[in-house]
């Protein structure tokens, strides 16, 4: 499961071993990333989209605790049991109490980001419960006992060769069998099985109405619905930012969520639940673990405007080459090094370096999230309140103390040459790593400041 | 106009021939440049490792060397991109503000202030061009893929401008190179693969040259080039610009 104790940098190393493997995981989600530029060019409006759900999603930010309000109440006047969740503890315990109450010891789950950062299934599990995940992807990495590599495509970080094998082993497919249409009509096979008979379903929530009380849920495979219309009790989590102020602001979301995220038009199934059907009781957990408190960080509150597309993680030429896991945290990729740190500054101060700042995510971005600018002012938050590595600090100061002064540079620069040691792409010179892969640029005879003043200043 | 040149620090210490061309074609299109003797660096290797806070000695420099200019031109999106969002001192901010104003990288001051139409060079070569990323999402020299907006380039409608020249299409036309400043070593993994990927595009269109608007990524390919034992050279695009061969 998650490696805490390795960085990012060394994950990645671990990854970039085999390198046919990375090709490849970069150009499947290149691929997605390129069906995400097709469908947005068919859309002239397409920018002005990203802004008006940048704006709506700001509103709903600057006057958050108001909407949840007045979702609490639409949502209770139409039936749907309400509860609050400070943390993920909180989270836990209160799906746990839900399935105790009802004497359930398994339950069926759609896929939700939210209790991955959660750790649920891990929670339930030492409570002897069982979860079921039934999105595909969520199901295969549930059975390689591994958490998703990718929050809309949970097991892309898997060949079909290597779901077969887990088939083999999990659900009795014949050995070497890597068929796709095979594969998935085997899962449902199996999945049609649990629907039927599990009495709890848990889904996420992808959008919720503070105007209606009512909840959207957004999947390909129509699994959220198969659990929650079968099932007699319906629990949906939820993030406390996953609102929206009105009915008729989904219409702006939905045309972005998935274009951004597949290269879809639209998801297949945007499921509207807004009161538990007869017989049936349907539980809403609000969770804010971290939330509120990323809102108050001026610098980062925008990170709240995410509608967990995925869209920086496809086009991040970094996630690309080091794959989900290397980050470590439930949301990999750009936006989860920005929501990462803001639960754990210590463990994960090293995401926010995860990057090259080249601003793709940024551009990506449905509900343009500064996204490269956060990480840019993560890494000052960071370094300030001293989760750097020792040594890059005493680096740093020598070489700010070497730059401020002409001098000191002018000598340092004629020795630089030959060692290399104040260079900034050398500053962290261990057993210097740029050497490994790449040569050393080859030192000129001069440098400009010496060749213009022989050449200009007599002039 | 007085125009002042700004040469970063690695430009000025490996690679002097892209800051010789930046002067030589700036003398060339008759603006008066004077290269301050006491410049340094921008700051940008502390900032993006998170130590922006000890940035303070390197901006004030920064701050002497070139303010009394009309504008500040430097051969390096990436350099340009620090100083004009990141360049404070809180002894002047509104100096610091006005100065940070002035910079510009080398080809959008050539097309957006000189408004350049025609160019005295010859370049008769296969050449890629790599789209920077400061310069490109930063400054926004040229069109990005990720965006539903009109094609344009900026040193693109200068290179066409060189007789000659055969410029290659890219299967991914602004890719990251990998380079990423202290991300070069600090994670040398994902950078290298970055780089290798990045060069194989090019050599896969039989570029005999890569060039582009910052010498960081070219340094960073052609480390990669040279490992490899290719021929193709890098050559920032002020030296295209300037070639007369
Ligand atoms: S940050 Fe933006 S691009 Fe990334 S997952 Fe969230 S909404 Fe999508």
């Amino acid at each position: 499961m998650e490696q805490a104790t390795k960085d990012h940098a060394e994950l990645a190393e671990i990854f970039n071993r085999d390198e046919e493997r990375v090709d490849w995981h970069d150009e499947t989600l290149w691929w997605i990333r390129q069906k995400r530029d097709k469908i947005t060019h068919q859309l002239p409006e397409w920018e002005s989209l990203r802004d008006m759900a940048s704006q709506i999603k700001f509103n709903v930010l600057s006057n958050l605790s108001t909407y949840l309000q007045q979702f609490e109440k639409q949502a209770l006047a139409h039936g749907i049991q309400v509860h609050w969740a400070a943390d993920a503890k909180e989270h836990n315990e209160i799906v746990h109490r839900i399935l105790t109450e009802n004497q359930v010891k398994q339950m069926v789950k759609s896929k939700s980001m939210l209790t991955e950062e959660c750790h649920l299934n891990e929670y339930l599990a030492t409570h002897g419960i069982e979860v079921i995940d039934s999105d595909l992807g969520e199901r295969i990495v549930q059975l390689a006992g591994e958490p998703p590599s990718h929050i809309v495509l949970p097991c892309i970080h898997k060949k079909k060769e290597e779901i077969g094998d887990l088939f083999h082993m999990y659900l009795g497919t014949p050995s070497n069998m890597a068929d796709p249409q095979f594969l998935t009509e085997t899962a449902r096979g199996s999945l049609r099985e649990t629907f039927l008979t599990r009495k709890v379903a848990l889904t996420g929530v992808n959008f919720a109405i503070a105007e209606t009380g009512e909840f959207v849920v957004c999947t390909n495979e129509g699994n959220a619905d198969m659990g929650a219309h079968l099932a007699d009790v319906h629990i949906a989590s939820m993030g406390i930012e996953k609102l929206l102020p009105e009915r008729k602001h989904l219409s702006v979301f939905l045309r972005l969520l998935t274009r951004s995220a597949t290269g879809q038009p639209i998801t297949t199934y945007s499921s509207h639940f807004s009161k538990p059907r007869p017989g049936q009781t349907m539980h809403l957990v609000l969770v804010d673990n971290g939330r509120s408190v990323q809102l108050g960080r001026k610098d980062f509150r925008n990170s709240l405007k995410c509608i967990r597309c995925g869209a920086c993680m496809n086009t991040c030429p970094v996630y690309r080459r080091s794959g989900g896991h290397s980050y470590h945290t439930a949301v990999a990729g750009p936006i989860g090094s920005i929501l990462a740190p803001n639960l754990d500054m210590k463990k994960y101060a090293d995401l926010p370096f995860a990057s090259t700042l080249c601003g793709s995510c940024s551009n990506v971005c449905p509900v343009k999230i500064d996204i490269h600018d956060q990480l840019y002012k993560w890494r000052q938050v960071l370094m300030k309140e001293g989760y750097g590595p020792a040594g890059k600090k005493l680096a740093m100061q020598a070489m700010a103390f070497t730059l401020s002064s002409p001098t000191l540079y002018h000598g340092a620069g004629k020795m630089g040459r030959l060692t290399l040691k104040y260079m900034p792409f050398a500053v962290n010179n261990k057993l210097n790593p740029w050497y490994k892969q790449r040569d050393m640029p080859e030192p000129p005879k001069q440098s400009f400041g010496e060749w213009y003043a022989e050449n200009r200043k007599k002039k | 106009m007085k125009v002042g040149l700004f040469i970063p620090c690695y430009v000025d210490q490996f690679y002097p021939g892209a800051a010789i061309a930046t002067l030589q074609l700036l003398e060339k299109l008759g603006v008066d440049v004077v290269y301050p003797a006491n410049q340094t660096c921008c700051g940008q290797p502390m900032a993006n490792s998170g130590f922006e806070h000890l940035t303070g000695g390197c901006n004030e420099l920064f701050i002497k060397n070139f303010s009394d200019f009309d504008y500040i031109v430097a051969p390096s999106g990436s350099c340009v991109l620090h100083v004009r969002e990141h360049l404070y001192d809180n002894k002047q901010p509104e100096k610091a503000q006005e100065t940070a104003h002035k910079v510009w990288e080398l080809t959008s001051f050539l097309t957006d202030v000189l408004k350049v139409e025609s160019l005295p060079s010859k370049f008769p070569h296969r050449v890629g061009m790599h789209q920077s990323c400061h310069g490109q999402r930063g400054l926004h020299l040229s069109s990005m893929t990720e965006l539903v907006a009109p094609d344009f380039s900026k040193p693109g409608s200068l290179l066409k401008m060189v007789e000659g020249i055969d410029l290659i299409e890219l299967d991914r036309k602004d890719e990251c190179c990998g380079f990423g400043g202290t991300f070069c070593v600090t994670e040398e993994a994902v950078s290298a693969k970055m780089g290798k990927d990045r060069v194989a595009d090019h050599l896969h269109h039989d570029a005999e040259y890569i060039t582009g608007v910052d010498m960081s990524c070219l340094m960073h390919m052609e480390g990669i080039l040279r490992r490899q034992g290719s021929k193709v050279k890098v050559i920032h695009i002020a030296e295209i610009l300037n070639s007369e061969l």
